[in-house]
């Protein structure tokens, strides 16, 4: 899967998170929980989504790898080429 | 129409899901309402067979008005509306009422006392009930918005309501209700080390958040300090055999909901967090159902994540206490004379103190504090 593909699914996802926010003004190097109103729940939903969708699992402790949209987007991109 | 909070005066009825002739049972949606916190689904207590609609779509009255009669199985058919008052049951005799008769008595404000029984044995029932709140005049409600517009609210509108809706809550809580705070730091050393355990080993969909661990741990504290999960009956309190803990939620662009996970108590910690993150999502998406929002026995309050340390809430009428969690801290902790790094948390309780004193409410902190030391067997 292509990285600008990644970038859209995810946008998706964060869509349906946080119904809200202007996706278009989202920083890409800033953490999501800095510039959207969401908690851990939602961050939650958003590993689940992002396991369900992309079939990545993200453990607990690597949360900080898909804090951004950049992060996440280039962390998503590694783990799926990673399985070739 | 349902009391959905101590700060909803009425409600509009948006649309019926059962007709006249349709058999409902205990839990089914009956109906939806529009509330200041959105659209909620109303459940029916009893099962049977719903009679007669008595608020149509799109009309809105005062909490306490019967929205529709439904005759319980075994009951004959409910004599047309209106009937003749009923005299009081007679002086000295023990009346009988049915647990669902009493609860629905509850929640239109009929007394009980001047309600007579068609059930068997002269028993009140719930169509006893409603005939009688049917016949009261339409209460008093001092503090009742001004009739709303025709048209469905806008989404500025209903977040500018349910801000007046909150102040009138928290103005009358902070008028009526005499608080007082305790407050008490808990090494969570064990429950975040388990925490990280169990989540390393679960599928994405099924972990846990630390916020269920602290809700299990207050649900299983009021076992042991059961004065807090109550409702003030002014003059009395009248204490909950279930404990209901309200959650409460931000929503999106503003506002706040605290929703009642049920019996809280009695979930396993993974039907817990199943359970709270349908409450959480459902409360965002406006899809909650009226006994989420009627239930609450005490409410639980986190602002941690917005790196609070510390939170004095205020009580939510006609709840008696609101413990507030803070932000998970890592901070020095003295730990059998040394000088280690433990992640802590500010628990806090806001209590009435017409209702418990502070000897209790220490009490109650102690017991949260102890089981969040076990929470393997939260």
């Amino acid at each position: 899967m292509r990285k600008d593909e990644i970038r859209s699914r995810v946008l998706t996802i964060l869509s349906t998170i946080a119904p809200e926010a202007d996706l278009s003004r989202l920083k890409p190097d800033v953490p999501f929980r800095d510039q959207l109103d969401v908690d851990s729940m939602d961050m939650l939903n958003f590993v689940i989504a992002i396991d369900q969708e992309l079939h990545v699992a993200i453990p607990e402790t690597e949360y900080a790898k898909v804090a951004t949209l950049n992060a996440c987007v280039d962390h998503v991109s590694a783990m799926l080429a990673s399985r070739g | 129409m349902p009391q959905l909070g101590a700060d909803m005066a009425a409600g509009r009825l948006v649309a019926w899901y059962k007709q006249p002739g349709d058999a409902v049972k205990k839990g089914d949606i009956i109906a939806e309402v529009d509330t200041d916190k959105g659209a909620i689904d109303v459940e029916v207590f009893t099962s049977g067979v719903v009679e007669k609609i008595l608020v149509q779509a799109g009309e809105k009255v005062p909490v306490g008005t019967p929205l529709a009669i439904i005759r319980e199985a075994g009951e004959g058919p409910t004599p047309s509306l209106p009937t003749p008052a009923a005299p009081p049951a007679p002086a000295g005799e023990r009346q009988r009422v049915s647990p669902v008769a009493r609860k629905v008595a509850a929640e239109l404000g009929v007394e009980l006392a001047s309600v007579r029984g068609t059930g068997a044995g002269g028993a009140v029932t719930r169509a006893d009930v409603e005939r009688a709140a049917a016949r009261q005049p339409t209460p008093a409600t001092p503090t009742a918005p001004p009739p709303a517009p025709p048209a469905p609210p806008g989404e500025a509108d209903r977040r500018a309501r349910m801000r007046q809706a909150i102040a009138a809550a928290v103005t009358r809580s902070k008028r009526d209700i005499p608080h007082f705070y305790l407050s008490t730091t808990i090494d969570l050393h064990r429950a975040t080390t388990w925490l990280g355990e169990q989540n390393a080993t679960r599928p994405v969909a099924d972990r846990l958040l630390a916020g269920a661990l602290l809700l299990k741990a207050v649900a299983l504290a009021l076992r042991d300090v059961p004065e807090l999960n109550a409702r003030w009956e002014g003059p009395k309190v009248v204490r909950s055999d279930a404990i209901h803990v309200g959650v409460a939620t931000f929503l999106r662009e503003g506002g706040l909901v605290a929703p009642a996970l049920h019996d809280t108590d009695r979930l396993s910690l993974d039907d817990l967090m199943r359970k709270l993150r349908d409450l959480v999502n459902r409360a965002r998406q406006g899809e909650l159902r009226s006994s989420e929002l009627s239930d609450p026995t005490i409410t639980v309050t986190s602002l941690g994540e917005q790196g609070v340390e510390t939170v004095y809430g205020v009580i939510y009428p006609p709840q008696v206490a609101i413990v507030g969690f803070g932000k998970i801290v890592e901070r020095p902790w003295s730990l059998g004379g040394q000088v280690v790094s433990r992640p802590l948390v500010t628990a806090t309780l806001s209590a009435d103190h017409r209702v418990t004193d502070g000897h209790r409410g220490g009490l109650f902190l102690a017991a949260v504090d102890a089981r969040l030391q076990e929470p393997s067997r939260l």
